[in-house]
């Protein structure tokens, strides 16, 4: 290996490292205090055995086996099998974000801003950036396994041991390993951030699914994607290392592939072709609402394909669901039946709810590139161009609105046609739609929220998001910790009627949709007197 | 002797030729200009020459050693500073100067101090805050306050306003004076006849004149204006006379430097009363070999 292709990593990491040192506490703080938060809610939710094995019956269900993967240790199910089968697939999912997110700012990020070129100006090798990236991320990969090991540990519940703690910080630590490797490799063929992250967080999804419809119906598959290895480790039960093993052996082999491809290359290009641009704008480009759907064209697409994939993907478990329905009684006893809706429909309105919550990332992140053009100081180009400030605030939330509801549209579609395809049963499209449609007030108050931001305080836009997540976890997991009510109100997810279960409830639709617009209104009011950026 | 050195260096990006066989060579201790218009390829050279691309075909060496192969040790005597200076929004320009200063492996130089008062740079700022022309001086700063040997700078004054661009002026000056070498992409022509030895003029990837500034002119032409007592006949049939016309009862002309001597000797015969000659600026020289070409 010729080592003056490193050379001065170590400079670059440690200014990477400081760069960061804010942003790394707090991840690795939020994997720390949510996975502790978890252990202490199920140790106290469910500290008898008998609510363990009433959740464990649960756990055989398709539907939760999508979700968080293959039941294990059931006839026993402590409440470390417990933490480890329903959230370290979960956990692992974010790291890779983390990763995906962290590593492609300080690749193809920095080097589309210019900056490596400084950098490579100066006595650092050709590899040195990306070797520093990967070492910093490797170590913050390291620490957080280390203090997930230890928290957990020292939080001193009977079923969580040395080993299976120890296992599931590496674990979590491999996985983002891998997907730090992952995205180093995305960033040699993509000549964009922005599409160094697309890629990455496909294949993240890609991989998410690929092990849910292999759990559900085909082991083999499963192994294809990293987050079915994850699964497999059956941490707390029967501790399984290779599976950390082979994530380490995949990410070597990646990183060793990103190290090539960067040092064939030359600084700023990419592998993956760029298309060459037309001469003249487009009609529709003249229009700021044509500028913001070019901007953004290959994201909305990408988007399209992915929801409707996710909504088919869950849509072929529900067969599997239904089956399981007719063959086991206790789930008869324990759901309930309502007159004229079958259980397989009941568990619709909880898939429904995580679909909208889904599309609802691609509808916001169509908001906020607003935002994003601001900073970059090319929203002051078309402000100067008497393009008023409404009409371009409001040229991006018609993008949003029309985008979010198309993409809940298409996961509704995916859902049914694939559902319909393998259930005997069927369910009407008309239903699978109509009970999606019902979130979109809850996606617009998610909407006018993102626009009251970019309105009146830009820097907080991470607001919109982390309420995103918030919503995530009380509408998904409510039922898990048996949160009170009113934490589920807290968010527009959370007061949807529940089709076709539940009635259509106007009232709460109306009302939300009525927040919506307030806020909207005052969004675009405090954009219309604030300064902007740039230019 | 030459520092650097390129010999028909030719880059392809896929079909586009950005470069089509440029040779120049910088000597020790002259300041090298290179013009030419936007996307003739100067960038592309530079960019070379620091091994951030591979030449497609040919050879580019510094210090007689390849500008790819040994970059690492290569930039070790070289500063660059390119024409946009994209920095890391959260370190403050005093952080970024010593981030490179740590970088090149050396001490941090009192030139520092010196140099950041007399570009009048806040370091204390983030980079966040700075302006175009700010974040330039923090490049410009670093570069300068390194020990290169050979700088290589790439629109450097694109953003300054002019008190500022006659500091960077005095910086090569100073930089020259201590036997260094400059290799200087600009479009501010004065800039490059005020401190250039020589120049080379690129266009479409290919040099199509290169020399001394003196040999440069010689190409051209210089603009005469003549009074005479007597009539001068036929002034515009002498060879080497260009746009002849006259203004207030004087000739005002154009005349190959080459064919100078010869068109004084003829004028001289009608008793000349004034005469004032305009050197050829650059700008001339540059012009012509644009119009010249898309002609
Ligand atoms: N990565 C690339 N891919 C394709 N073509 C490129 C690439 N980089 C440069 N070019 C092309 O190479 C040619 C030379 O570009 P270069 O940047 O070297 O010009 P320049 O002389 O520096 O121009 P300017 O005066 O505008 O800075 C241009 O035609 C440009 O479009
Ligand atoms: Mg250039």
């Amino acid at each position: 290996m010729n080592k003056r292709l490193y050379a001065n990593t170590g400079v670059l990491a440690r200014h990477i490292a400081r760069q960061d040192r804010v942003r790394l506490v707090i991840w690795v703080a939020a994997f720390l205090v949510s996975t502790l938060l978890v252990v202490s809610a199920f140790s106290t939710l469910y500290s008898s055995e008998t609510e363990r094995q009433a959740m464990a019956e649960t756990m055989e269900n398709p539907a939760m086996i999508a979700m968080v993967g293959p039941g294990y240790g059931l006839d026993n199910y402590t409440v470390g099998a417990m933490l480890a089968h329903q959230m370290l697939l979960l956990t692992a999912v974010v790291v890779g974000v983390m990763n995906i997110l962290l590593v492609a700012r300080h690749t193809r990020g920095e080097e589309e801003d210019g900056r490596l070129e400084l950098v490579r100006a100066l006595p650092a090798g050709r590899l040195s950036s990306l070797a520093s990236t990967l070492v910093v991320y490797t170590g913050a990969n390291l620490v957080l396994a280390l203090l997930i090991a230890v928290g957990l540990v020292a939080f001193n519940v009977e079923s969580i041991d040395v080993e299976g703690s120890l296992l599931y910080g590496a674990a979590l630590g491999v996985t983002g390993i891998f997907f730090a490797a992952l995205t180093a490799v995305f960033a040699q063929l993509s000549e964009s951030g922005r599409g160094t992250i697309g890629l990455g967080m496909a294949v993240l999804l890609l991989a998410y699914m690929v092990r849910a419809i292999g759990d559900v119906s085909s082991e083999a598959l499963a192994l294809v994607s990293p987050f079915g290895w994850i699964v497999r480790t059956e941490t707390y039960v029967n501790n399984l290392w290779w599976p950390v093993v082979a994530t380490l052996t995949a990410a070597v082999v990646l990183a060793v592939l990103a190290f090539y491809l960067n040092a064939i290359r030359d600084m700023d290009a990419g592998f993956l072709p760029s298309k060459a641009g037309k001469k003249q704008a487009s009609r529709l480009l003249v229009h700021p609402v044509g500028l913001a759907v070019r901007l953004q064209r290959t994201g909305i697409i990408s988007w399209a394909i992915a929801m409707f994939v996710l909504g088919a993907s869950y849509g072929s478990v529900l067969g599997d669901l239904e089956s399981f329905f007719a063959d086991n009684e206790m789930m008869q006893q324990l759901l309930t039946p309502v007159s004229g809706v079958s259980l397989t429909e009941q568990f619709l309105s909880m898939l429904m709810a995580v679909l909208a919550m889904i599309s609802t990332i691609p509808a916001l992140l169509f908001m906020l590139k607003l935002k994003g053009e601001e900073s970059k100081g090319r929203a002051a180009h078309l402000l100067e161009r008497a393009v008023s400030r409404t009409r371009l605030m409001g040229s991006y939330l018609v993008l949003a609105l029309v985008g979010g509801w198309i993409m809940l549209s298409l996961a509704a579609l995916g859902l049914g046609v694939a559902g319909n395809a393998v259930m005997e049963d069927s369910i009407s499209l008309g239903r699978f739609y109509e009970s999606a449609m019902a979130y979109l007030p809850a996606m617009w108050v998610m909407l006018a929220l993102a626009v009251l931001l970019i309105g009146l305080a830009p820097s907080l836009t991470v607001v919109a998001w982390l309420y995103l997540v918030y919503s995530f976890i009380v509408v998904y997991m409510g039922g898990l910790f048996q949160f009170d009510e009113w934490v589920t109100k807290l968010s527009p997810f959370g007061h949807i009627p529940e089709l076709p279960v539940e009635e259509v409830s106007w009232l709460a639709l109306s009302v939300l949709t009525g927040i919506a617009v307030v806020v909207l209104v005052a969004g675009f009011a405090g954009y219309r007197r604030r300064d902007i950026q740039g230019g | 002797m030459s520092v650097l050195e390129t010999k028909n260096l030719k880059k392809h990006f896929g079909k586009v030729k950005a470069l089509d066989g440029v040779d120049i060579d910088v000597r020790e201790g002259e300041v090298f200009g290179f013009i030419g218009p936007n996307g003739a390829g100067k960038s592309t050279t530079l960019r070379v020459l620091l091994g951030m691309l591979k030449a497609t075909e040919g050879e580019a060496t510094i210090f007689g050693k390849d500008a790819w192969s040994d970059a690492v040790e290569l930039h070790k005597r070289i500063a660059y500073v390119p024409g946009d200076v994209n920095l890391w929004p959260n370190l403050t320009g005093g952080e970024v100067i010593d981030l490179f200063v740590k970088l090149r492996g050396v001490k941090r130089s009192e030139r520092r101090e010196e140099l950041i008062r007399r570009f009048q740079l806040d370091p204390s700022k983030k980079s966040r805050t700075y302006s175009k022309g700010n974040r330039q001086k923090v490049a410009l700063v670093a570069a300068f306050s390194s020990d290169a040997d050979l700088y290589i700078l790439d629109e450097p004054t694109s953003g300054l306003d002019p008190l500022m661009e006659r500091v960077f002026q005095e910086c090569v000056m100073e930089a020259k004076a201590e036997g260094k070498s400059v290799l200087l992409s600009s479009h501010i022509l004065s800039e490059v006849e005020r401190l250039c030895d020589r120049v080379a003029i690129i266009r479409d990837g290919r040099i199509i004149e290169s020399g001394s500034l003196a040999d440069l002119r010689h190409l051209t032409r210089t603009q005469l204006l003549l009074q005479t007592k007597q009539h001068v006949p036929d002034l515009g049939e002498q060879p080497g006379v260009h746009h002849l016309e006259e203004k207030d009862g004087a000739l005002v002309f154009q005349v190959d430097t080459e064919k100078l001597d010869d068109v004084m000797r003829y004028v001289s015969g009608f008793g000349i009363v004034k005469i004032e000659s305009t050197p050829p600026t650059l700008e001339d020289l540059f012009m012509r070999h644009y119009e010249g070409v898309e002609g």
